[in-house]
């Protein structure tokens, strides 16, 4: 299935909206957590500053996010994991509220009470979660409410290398193949479960050859490239919709940050980071879109230009918006 | 159309009373299925399903694999997208396979999403011991599923109550957790306590979740119980009965929502609490219930100290001498009332 212009355009748009939207956020999540304003003797503060808590940054893997998401509709579901912008992003969760769930605020998603990690926005299907390849059968559960009424939507589950080590993966995949559920599981590998490499915690060199045992076809992808994403997506996702089941696929992506914001990064080379960016994916669709003729200077600043409107309002709202009040706290345990 | 059907009661065992709110549920509302293991052609190895399978099919009444994380996961993004699953935990003392699918997330989405994302789904589960079936087998836990907010927590003691309080479940738009006694179900094939059969009307009803029932009236003892503790606990006030002491037993009905006014309306009659739960002890229902009547200690004249039965912090042991011991009896019941009596506290 070969991207259209349209999609091609939509996937490097999205790609630069999701690389402004963390690179915005590594500043401003650092504000207020670093000496002189915090207690003495700490290099960092995780609890202080307008946005606190952890904060896992999708830098350098865009590619995973846009090219599966660019085969998707609202009412399909996507189930992230604990790192979920670029999946937002791309599954076009409201910005606004989204950012101001980052900063805890009463306008946010979940109105304050879910933060970075939990992120839920029903209106166009998406949710993730911060326990490590628990999604992957919740997406199975949309999947199968699909093939119960009959209709073609599909449930996409996002995770890391390191999830599909987790028994939850495991299940996923038998249910999803024993009921042909139109579900896909996407394996990011970037290489790192938060310290330890992938060699170090995985059997086999491939998560998608453990396809093979569940009877669904696995794929690699072995460039952070958005079309090879895009086309391996999307042959899964066309399968889903026919209704002759899941597929899971594994890209090999990048992760420009640490696992979270102020990790120290001992366990990898200092310079690592900086070779990974020789290769960055946004440049390289930018290259092949100028190819094409269908980007040149003028286009690509406009668009940009577009982009950094849309990041910067959606910061502005989220921190000029009010906080709940404290007592919010106590609603919301149980629907009315 | 003559009206005797609505009216029609019959005897039904706390199995088939399940089982038959989660028929006619299911007619109503097309959005109703279940899954788990076993639940299909077997109708459940507690006969909570029996006979779904022929009425209903198997694209709603769906056998699983042995993958309760899987299933339970499933469950919430079925729930999350429109449908109200039935998911049967066979027996509770699985949740360790699973829990987190159930705690960290059926509990917690629609909080974390500020209310924006309902999870209606109702997990059912079989609890409790007193057949030899050792330390994985026997528990009740439901103290921890009542300890996680976000969970409704109803644990029947008989079928009346059982019907009607699973028909709420599941119409209820947050996850509930359905915990029946394996004892009290009516099985064929494990002693039970007849009490818990009883007439159950054959049309639709709801009983609502927190009102805690009054079982037996009484003037000297409040026992506050649940389960299948509350027939051993009626055995016992028999007895006592005999003895010229007058027990009233609240059986609790639902531990989420908890009557916290059922309890202390019936101690400030009785001035004496005694709480029979076959959960653990420690950190647990008995502990809640204790922890009640000291909060409102200024509003009750209590004629004796609190007294709580319970699973002494061990786990349940297989022999039938050590279970029996573990597991509060009859006697045990009628014992600790008699203790109560000796005190003179006003």
């Amino acid at each position: 299935m070969e991207a259209t212009s349209e999609q091609l355009l939509w996937m490097y748009e999205k790609m630069i909206e999701i690389r402004e939207y963390e690179e915005t956020m590594v500043k401003v999540y650092l504000e207020g957590k670093l000496p002189p304003k915090i207690q003495k003797g700490l290099a960092f503060d995780i609890g202080a500053g307008p946005v606190p808590g952890e904060m896992h940054l999708a830098a350098g893997q865009e590619p995973v996010a846009v090219g599966v998401c660019a085969h998707l509709r609202r009412d399909d579901t996507v189930v992230g994991a604990h790192r979920p912008h670029h999946f937002a992003i791309a599954k076009d969760v409201d910005l606004n509220a989204m950012t101001a769930e980052m900063y805890g605020k009463v306008t946010g998603l979940g109105r304050g009470k879910g933060g970075h990690m939990h992120l839920f926005d029903p209106a166009v299907k998406f949710s993730c979660g911060g326990i490590v390849g628990a999604g992957a059968p919740q997406a199975c559960g949309a999947a199968l409410a699909a093939k119960k009424r009959g209709t073609d939507q599909v449930a996409v589950a996002f995770f890391g290398e390191g999830a599909a080590n987790q028994g939850a993966f495991h299940e996923a995949l038998n249910l999803a193949a024993l009921w042909k559920l139109p579900v896909i599981f996407i394996v990011e590998d970037n290489k790192y479960g938060i310290s330890v490499e992938k060699s170090a915690s995985t059997s086999i060199a491939s998560n998608a050859d453990r396809a093979v045992a569940y009877g669904m076809p696995g794929v690699l992808v072995e460039q952070n490239d958005a079309v090879a994403v895009f086309e391996a997506a999307g042959a899964a996702v066309a399968r889903a919709r026919r209704g002759e089941g899941p597929t899971l696929i594994e890209v090999k992506t990048d992760r420009y940050f640490g696992h979270f914001q102020g990790d120290p990064e001992t366990y990898r080379p200092k310079d690592e980071a900086k070779a990974l960016r020789q290769h960055d994916p946004i440049p390289a669709l930018g290259a092949l879109l100028r190819a094409r003729d269908l980007l040149d200077d003028d286009a690509d600043t406009t668009l940009r230009a577009r982009v950094s409107e849309r990041v910067g309002a959606a910061y502005d709202f989220g921190r000029n918006s009010p906080y709940p009040e404290p007592e919010d706290a106590l609603l919301h345990v149980f629907a009315d | 159309m003559s009206t005797t059907t609505n009216t029609t009661t019959r005897r039904l065992t706390m199995a088939q009373a399940i089982s038959e709110a989660t028929a006619q549920e299911m007619e109503r509302d097309p959005r109703v299925f279940v899954m788990g293991e076993d639940i299909g052609k077997y109708g459940g190895i507690f006969s909570a399903t029996t006979g779904l399978l022929d009425k209903f099919g198997p694209d709603r009444v769906m056998d699983t694999p042995i993958s309760e994380t899987g299933f339970m996961g499933a469950a919430l993004g079925a729930a999350a997208d429109g449908l109200r699953p039935i998911s049967e935990l066979m027996f509770v003392d699985f949740f360790g396979v699973c829990f987190d699918q159930i705690y960290n997330h059926i509990a917690k989405n629609h909080y974390m999403s500020g209310g924006a994302c309902k999870y209606p789904l109702v997990i059912t589960t079989g609890i409790g011991g007193g057949y030899n079936d050792a330390a994985q087998h026997s528990q009740c836990l439901y103290s921890i599923f009542a300890h996680v907010p976000g969970l409704k927590v109803v644990v029947p003691s008989n079928a009346y109550d059982a019907k009607g309080l699973m028909t709420s479940a599941i119409r209820d738009d947050n996850p509930v957790v359905f915990l029946y006694h394996k004892g009290i179900m009516g099985l064929s094939w494990m002693s039970y306590f007849e009490g818990s059969t009883n007439e159950v009307p054959e049309a639709q009803y709801t009983i609502p979740f927190g009102q805690a029932r009054v079982v037996r009236e009484g003037t000297d003892v409040t026992i506050v119980t649940l389960s299948q503790m509350v027939h051993k606990s009626v055995l016992a006030a028999e007895k006592l009965a005999a003895e010229g002491i007058s027990v009233e037993i609240v059986d609790l009905r639902t531990l989420v929502p908890l009557d916290r006014a059922s309890v202390l309306d019936s101690v400030a009659k009785t001035g004496r609490l005694l709480v029979a739960d076959e959960d653990y002890l420690s950190y647990g229902l008995s502990g809640e219930i204790a922890a009640l009547i000291a909060e409102n200690i200024d509003t009750l004249r209590l004629k004796a100290p609190v007294r709580r039965l319970a699973v002494p912090d061990i786990p349940i042991p297989f022999s039938r001498p050590l279970e029996q011991f573990a597991i509060p009896q009859v006697d045990n019941i009628a014992a600790s009332v008699r203790s109560l009596m000796t005190f003179k506290l006003d």
